[in-house]
């Protein structure tokens, strides 16, 4: 059942991340593209704003309907979670509705029926509006994902079993949330640009269209590079927080079973480049990286200057903050005062391991190691290659040799799925690589998901998988259309 | 407890009911879907009506999504046991509202690959369900559900889940009590009304609009038949109550009407909301040349769900009763986030106004024009 509802919530988040990104990718290009044409006058960018418009409604409209899926779905199948940390998680849920949605869904209908009915500036500023509500939105989304990862600002109550927010302000802006959402943000420019590309390559191919694809190119270029660099800053950043924070989600990046001082980055194989990722890692060339036996195992040093504990004993103190607080509520309903206080001091002292508890043994805190570390090559390697892609097309874009340069043109047409699996597998090594926690040390996902039967999990997974994938090749194939008849004639 | 305290726990069923009744005038878009292929003969009559809740569907589902958002921020214990007990009610709900948000933008585009017809039909099941199935979940905040809360199974290590459902039904129970389905299709007769006054303002078209009108008879009988029922019943049964010293709950004779005498100012908001409704249909059924009827009957749904809300809410009445359960129904008290969370959600709640703003700038700015087939035509549509 736990393996129904981890698959059932994979499947919605990855269609759901197959339509997001491209949506805030569109957003800045069509917003910079229409503010073209508020500048210039020209019906031209009109023109190219709305054609990339109509591709972003048809895209937009399939992200809504599967984001509504994810949001319930905490409720329906992690009910558990939702009660136990519902006092934090749930506050930028509702900000995300109050804030974002309502901007989105309010100017979006703007940008799309307005045309003949607002003025021009009225539209412009719907269309990035729209874009901004999107942003927003996946601010505070990224918020509480981020807090799942990196649990700040809270404090237990044994009263109400449950987490309680004590400081909005470390939940709303902690460093992990910031540093996620400019990484996840800009990091869908770049599919969004990719896509622009790659969608205006096939029209130099097929000789149509001329201008409208090397000016679409031109923007969605200068947008990407800007996008790929600030995603490989924010990505180093990003790695930095996750070895603070989440060291086995690290070691299970780089495939690390004993760690060390002077570690080096492993690229592939026996491929590695000496001391880099101690330097990454720790940002200290003889920093020591654990691995994940040594995590598994403790007694190496921490940062702060104590020895790392095992596994073994986390899951003993897991234990005892379980027993105390079951100690605390049977004294509670004594009126025995002083034996509450006394649990009450066992909690707090081992609240930090409270999750450990729950899990049955050590191995079960390994994530798949494989996975997450090809996820994470994948995801490096492709972003790198992006730098270089963007690049390259600006370069041959000031030369003016955009139109003659046909490899190219095949090239970035097949860079559209590259910048889909690039996109997927940073979302696979944040997911799979924190397993097995929903809530980083505190809950694992054995302790919060609903009490429902396999049957009906199993059910409704495999009516989402028929669902979206009939939705997504519907999507496909109306966007197949749409670019096939290209933008509206010039008239 | 603390009066700050109880004051925000009251505050946010205010706005969580807020957000349900606006709800309920929204699903207009949804009753006026349940009616395409009723009023819509042809294509382009179809067209016309798909395209005038078309612009404003997105506003139903964002309501739906935030009142989630609010409910999970301020009553996690609701979103927890009701979401994650009722899990087939819930998910039916979700999936007709999944197939409904493509519909509109997929249905007339090439490549499709499932046709118009399809998609068409989605907003015509969405247009059904959505309105029954909601109308029934609110139901059973008067007639309880079958359910479980114990806090102290999170230290049972094998299975450390604090909310249970009772059955295997997992919310289908519902159906069981007829009292609930009389509320549901209150409500999908209400939106079907409610998306009917919403054409007639909104489309101008000869032949579809007398068809319009004439509906609107069809529809009225048997929506007031199932809301005075559920209503009537509804005051003369027994409700969950709160004891306010013990938190104790327990069965009280004319609890809901009781709760209306409390509170007369929530009877005044009721009255007027039905006083509301029935003007807006009345008025739009008698007299040809009037289109205002949403207006009268969009704010009196908003009053009357209102009222209703927060007559289950208020007064020491458990809102979520459990009947298999007595003690595990929830409270406001019982049920809601910490005063820190409320405190700071209340502060964000302030950016409400501002939001609504801006709602009726644009919704204005889109609806200055009649929707007729020329305006179609010479501007993008659906």
């Amino acid at each position: 059942m736990i393996d129904w509802s981890r698959a059932q919530f994979a499947l919605t988040a990855m269609y759901h991340w197959l339509f997001v990104p491209l949506t805030l990718g569109l957003a800045v290009i069509m917003g910079l593209m229409e503010t073209l044409y508020v500048i210039t006058g020209k019906e031209f960018w009109k023109r190219t704003a709305r054609f990339w418009m109509k591709l972003f409604g048809v895209n937009f409209a399939v992200g809504v309907a599967t984001g509504l899926i994810l949001e319930f779905q905490f409720g329906t199948n992690w009910s558990n979670y939702s009660w136990f940390v519902g006092d934090i998680f749930g506050a930028p849920l509702a900000i995300e509705g109050i804030v974002a949605f309502f901007m989105e869904a309010t100017f979006v209908a703007v940008m799309f029926f307005g045309w003949n009915k607002v003025g021009k500036g009225f539209h412009l500023a719907s269309t990035w509006l729209t874009g901004a509500g999107a942003t927003i939105s996946a601010w505070w989304i990224l918020v509480a994902n981020s807090w799942m990862q990196y649990p700040v600002g809270m404090e237990f109550n044994p009263d109400t079993v449950r987490n309680e927010m004590v400081d909005f302000l470390a939940v709303a802006f902690s460093p992990v949330a910031v540093n996620k959402f400019f990484h996840t943000v800009i990091s869908s420019w770049i599919l969004g640009a990719v896509f622009v590309v790659g969608v205006s390559a096939w029209f130099l191919l097929r000789k149509r269209e001329h201008e409208f694809a090397v000016a679409s190119m031109k923007v969605a270029a200068a947008v990407g590079l800007f996008a790929s660099l600030v995603t490989a800053m924010t990505g180093d950043k990003s790695a930095y927080q996750v070895a603070q924070c989440q060291p086995m989600k690290l070691a299970a990046m780089e495939g690390l079973y004993d760690g060390g001082t002077r570690q080096p980055l492993t690229v592939v194989g026996e491929v590695k480049i000496p001391v880099l990722l101690s330097l990454l890692a720790t940002r200290d060339v003889d920093g020591y990286v654990p691995g994940i036996n040594d995590l598994l195992e403790g007694g190496y040093p921490l940062s702060d200057g104590t020895v790392a504990p095992s596994a073994a004993d986390k899951m003993a103190n897991g234990r005892k903050a379980i027993a105390a607080l079951s100690d605390y509520r049977e004294a509670k309903q004594a009126g025995d005062e002083a034996r509450q206080a006394a649990a009450r001091q066992v909690i707090d002292d081992n609240m930090k391991h409270f999750g450990y508890g729950y899990i049955d043994q050590p191995d079960d805190l390994v994530p798949n190691v494989w996975l997450t570390f090809w996820a994470f090559r994948v995801m490096v390697g492709l972003g790198v290659y992006f730098i270089a892609f963007f690049v390259l097309v600006l370069f041959l874009a000031w030369k003016r040799k955009l139109e003659e340069v046909n490899w190219l043109h095949y090239v970035a047409l097949a860079g559209i799925p590259l910048a889909y699996l690039a996109s997927q597998a940073g979302w696979i090594v944040a997911e799979v690589g924190r397993q097995p926690w929903t809530i980083q040390d505190l809950l694992p996902v054995s302790a919060a998901v609903s009490r429902l039967e396999t049957g009906a999990v199993a059910t409704t997974f495999f009516i989402f998988l028929v669902l979206f994938t009939v939705l997504l090749a519907a999507e496909v194939g109306i966007m197949v259309k749409a670019i096939q008849k290209g933008p509206e004639s010039a008239d | 407890m603390d009066t700050t305290y109880l004051f925000l726990q009251h505050y946010w069923w205010f706005l969580v009911s807020l957000l349900g009744a606006l709800l309920v005038f929204l699903l207009f878009v949804q009753g006026g879907n349940s009616l395409l292929f009723r009023l819509g003969r042809t294509d382009e009559e179809r067209t016309l009506l798909v395209n005038s809740t078309g612009r404003k569907w997105e506003f139903t589902f964002t309501t739906l999504v935030t009142f989630g958002g609010a409910f999970f921020a301020s009553f996690p214990l609701f979103y927890s046991t009701s979401f994650g007990g009722a899990y087939w009610l819930w998910m039916i709900i979700l999936f007709s509202f999944v197939v409904q948000a493509v519909s509109y933008e997929f249905q007339s585009k090439l490549g499709n690959l499932l046709g118009k017809r399809v998609y068409q039909g989605f907003l015509v099941a969405n247009g059904v369900l959505g309105p029954l199935l909601l109308g029934m979940a609110v139901a059973t905040f008067f007639n309880g559900s079958n359910f479980m809360v114990d806090k102290a199974n999170l230290t049972d290590g094998a299975m450390p889940v604090i909310s249970r459902w009772s059955n295997g039904w997992h919310g289908l129970d519902a159906f069981a009590d007829v009292w609930n389905i009389v509320l549901g299709l209150a409500v999908f007769f209400l939106a079907r009304l409610l998306g009917n006054l919403y054409f007639i303002n909104n489309i101008r078209h000869e032949g579809l609009m007398s068809r319009c009108r004439r509906q609107l008879v069809w529809d009225a009988v048997p929506f007031l038949l199932f809301f005075l029922a559920f209503v009537i019943r509804t005051l003369l049964k027994q409700g969950f109550a709160v004891d306010p010293d013990t938190q104790a709950i327990f069965m009280e004779p004319f609890k809901y009407w009781h709760n209306f005498l409390a509170m007369p100012w929530l009877l005044v908001l009721f009255l007027v909301g039905v006083a509301g409704v029935l003007f807006g249909l009345g008025r739009s059924i008698w007299s040809p040349a009037y289109t205002r009827g949403i207006w009268f009957a969009g704010i009196g749904t908003v009053l009357t769900v209102l009222a209703l809300l927060l007559c289950v809410g208020y007064s020491h009445t458990a809102y979520y009763p459990s009947v298999v359960d007595l003690q595990s129904s929830l409270t406001l008290a019982n049920s809601c986030s910490s005063l820190f969370t409320l405190k700071t959600m209340a502060y964000v709640s302030l950016l409400i106004p501002f939001v609504l703003a801006y709602i009726v700038y644009a919704w204005r700015a889109i609806d200055r024009k009649p929707i007729t087939t020329e305006e179609l035509k010479e501007d993008e549509a659906y």
